[in-house]
């Protein structure tokens, strides 16, 4: 059985759900948006010697990728706690 | 010491390990054997993982892809690292929870149906073995450029390794050894990287070296590679698009469905002991990935420059021929490079112009491979390289084989033919499988068949258009049911297929292809190895559409997947 209320669980699953939205919406921004789509108009910024669409292409999207992933390990770690449902 | 000798030293110590590792991580049972026991940590794991996925292709070929691609490049560094972030949060941890040894078996349940567990299997293996060719060939290759031992004796050597390890220890030797295989393989990309960025910039961290600019001069390095390359009549480097936008959307979109619906990484994911770790450890597999992604440009910028200021030392005036440096001599003998003199000066002209052009092929991989004899480091360097290429191949070998002898002892002979056998004849059976995977992968790689030089690419089109989707929706939905799973597995798989065949020929055998290899024919512009994104598309749409007409699932999936969703609860309701 599950620990949880039928109520309760919706409520987890939504919570869960609405996190990985947003953080998916990220990581389409940095990837297929600023590595792809706004390419050409990122690329009149210049970062050092990169221009900056082909930086997110290259280098930026991928450190995005690794900072999203940690943070939702993290915050997923908070909510299994705040709903009793952590693993010990 | 010559370099041979020292290339066999390097490379027999780094087998050695592996070897020593497979006697200390015998497999003792099936979970053992399936999941490494489940108590692997997720840093641990994460490392594991990163070895798994890095493949002989990331590691030979990627920079030098992204060398001649310029911009284009970046659907491979964007797509094959943006998947974590989709495994992470939409597939590891509720697979995890669900606590079972292989993907088909998940597939299985959820879809209530033994037809989905064996279409599941044949996707699986479909996509596995297509991928495990081109490892095949990864090691004799190795072998073969660096030892200069014959391809065929370097993969018998290869497959022997293999064999101790994985059939001895199953997923629990093959994590500790792939762990060891990642620290020889980012070492062996990451040093001959710094050095050549300390050499062209100053900075020796390859991933600011490729924005500063060159040492002693003002001008940035990618500036200066934008210049030489136009000057040859080559397009910018840093706004080459690969074919069109659309078609690089697609392309990105592909690899990363593909990534997060390869069954062999994602049975990395179930060594973790708790649904927590599951999620952090994709973490840690994105950042050990991230090392060499992030230094792959840098070596392919810097390569391509190196090369190029070889061949053209200062504007207009070309390498004489004869003069060639000892590397390129080295080269041109094992045909990655060739020479033709068109006009008969002597002089080594480089253009993007085929009628002047006397650089007839400068293969990708060079770029890797090659790179430190061109910018002339030490021979240990070089020998580093030799072992760092033998272990992406191995480790990502294994890592399939084990995914394929798995859906045949677990999902194929104990879930369907003989449901019967006891936990040690089935841990026989598995050990029988892996054996057998290994002959069949080492007969496919002495043998490639025509179709070979394409499917890696291949395989994450198959497994974005059929294995995700039928795990997103098993996750995501409860009303998805057998029909629509089945119906939409077929047809995703079916459609990339066909879209693949119809311009690259059946089996990819030249002149079978029906409707021609031709750009003007392709859908939307999308080249083949780019429609896996349109093959899940019509999955999904297929599944959605055919679960609404047909009955909706039982209400034990209802449950299943409620409970899937949160870490803990009735957990060893799952043995049933």
């Amino acid at each position: 059985m599950s620990p949880l209320t039928e109520q309760q669980a919706k409520e987890y699953w939504r919570r869960n759900v609405s996190l990985m939205v947003k953080l998916m919406v990220i990581w389409f921004i940095v990837s297929f948006g600023c590595g792809i789509l706004l390419f050409d108009f990122l690329n009149q910024f210049q970062v050092g010697g990169y221009k900056l669409g082909f930086w997110f292409a290259q280098q930026g999207s991928i450190y995005v990728f690794v900072v999203l992933i940690f943070y939702y390990a993290r915050k997923m770690a908070a909510l299994d706690r705040e709903f009793g449902v952590e693993e010990d | 010491m010559d370099l041979q000798t020292l290339s066999y030293l390097v490379v027999g110590a780094t087998f050695a390990l592996y070897l020593g590792i497979a006697f200390w991580a015998r497999a003792g049972s099936t979970k053992d054997f399936y999941v490494a026991g489940g108590g692997v940590h997720p840093v641990a794991n994460g490392m594991a993982t990163a070895a798994d996925w890095m493949s002989a292709a990331s590691f030979i070929s990627m920079a030098g892809m992204i060398s001649f691609m310029g911009y284009g490049g970046s659907v491979f560094l964007m797509g094959w690292t943006g998947g974590y972030v989709i495994l992470a949060m939409l597939l590891a941890p509720y697979l995890r929870k669900y606590g079972k040894f292989t993907v088909p078996e998940f597939i299985g349940d959820r879809f209530y149906s033994k037809t989905a567990r064996v279409v599941a299997v044949i996707c699986l293996i479909l996509c596995s073995v297509t991928y495990v060719i081109g490892q095949m060939k990864g090691v004799g290759v190795a072998f073969s450029r660096f030892l200069e031992v014959e391809y065929a004796t370097g993969l018998l050597i290869g497959m022997v390794i293999v064999f101790f390890y994985a059939v001895l220890g199953g997923m629990k030797g093959i994590t500790y050894t792939q762990i060891a295989q990642y620290c020889v393989l980012i070492l062996a990309y990451t040093i001959p990287a710094i050095f050549i960025s300390f050499q062209l910039t100053g900075n020796p961290i390859p991933q600011l070296g490729l924005g500063s600019t060159i040492a002693g001069t003002e001008t940035y390095m990618l500036d200066r590679l934008d210049m030489v390359v136009t000057d040859l009549g080559f397009k910018q480097y840093t706004t080459d698009v690969r074919l069109s936008t659309l078609n690089m959307f697609a392309y990105t979109m592909s690899l990363m469905i593909g990534t997060a619906g390869l069954p062999h990484v994602i049975i990395r994911f179930f060594t973790v002991p708790k649904v927590k770790d599951a999620r952090s450890s994709a973490g840690w597999a994105l950042v050990f990935i991230a090392i060499l992604y992030t230094t792959a440009p840098a070596v392919g910028a810097m390569a391509r420059l190196n090369l190029m200021t070889t061949i053209e030392p200062s504007p207009g005036e070309y390498l004489v021929y004869d003069e060639r440096p000892q590397w390129f001599k080295n080269w041109e003998k094992t045909g990655l490079l060739q020479y033709e003199d068109k006009n008969g000066n002597g002089l080594v002209e480089y253009s993007a112009d085929p009628a002047t052009n006397d650089m007839v092929k400068i293969d990708n991989d060079i770029m890797v491979l090659a790179n430190p004899e061109i910018a002339q480091l030490p021979n240990w360097v070089i020998a580093l390289v030799a072992a760092g290429g033998l272990a992406a191949a191995l480790s990502t070998a294994a890592g399939l084989l084990l995914a394929i002898s798995s859906a045949i002892s677990h999902d194929l002979l104990k879930g369907m033919i003989a449901p019967q056998i006891s936990e040690k004849q089935e841990l026989m059976a598995s050990r029988v499988a892996m054996a057998l995977a290994i002959v069949g992968a080492g007969y496919l790689g002495l043998n490639p068949p025509g179709f070979a030089a394409g499917t890696v690419a291949l395989a994450f089109g198959l497994a974005a258009s059929s294995i995700f989707p039928a795990l997103m929706m098993g996750i995501f939905s409860d009303r998805v049911n057998k029909e629509g799973a089945i119906a939409g597995m077929v047809c995703g798989i079916g459609v990339t297929l066909f879209y693949v065949f119809q311009h690259k020929g059946i089996m990819f055998i030249p002149g079978t292809e029906f409707l021609g290899s031709m750009e003007p024919n392709w859908f939307m512009g999308i080249e083949p190895n780019a429609f896996g994104v349109v093959g899940a598309i019509v999955n999904f749409a297929v599944a959605l559409a055919v679960s609404r007409v047909t009955a909706a699932p039982p209400a034990s999936v209802r449950e299943l997947v409620d409970h899937i969703r949160i870490p803990v609860g009735s957990g060893d309701a799952t043995g049933h």
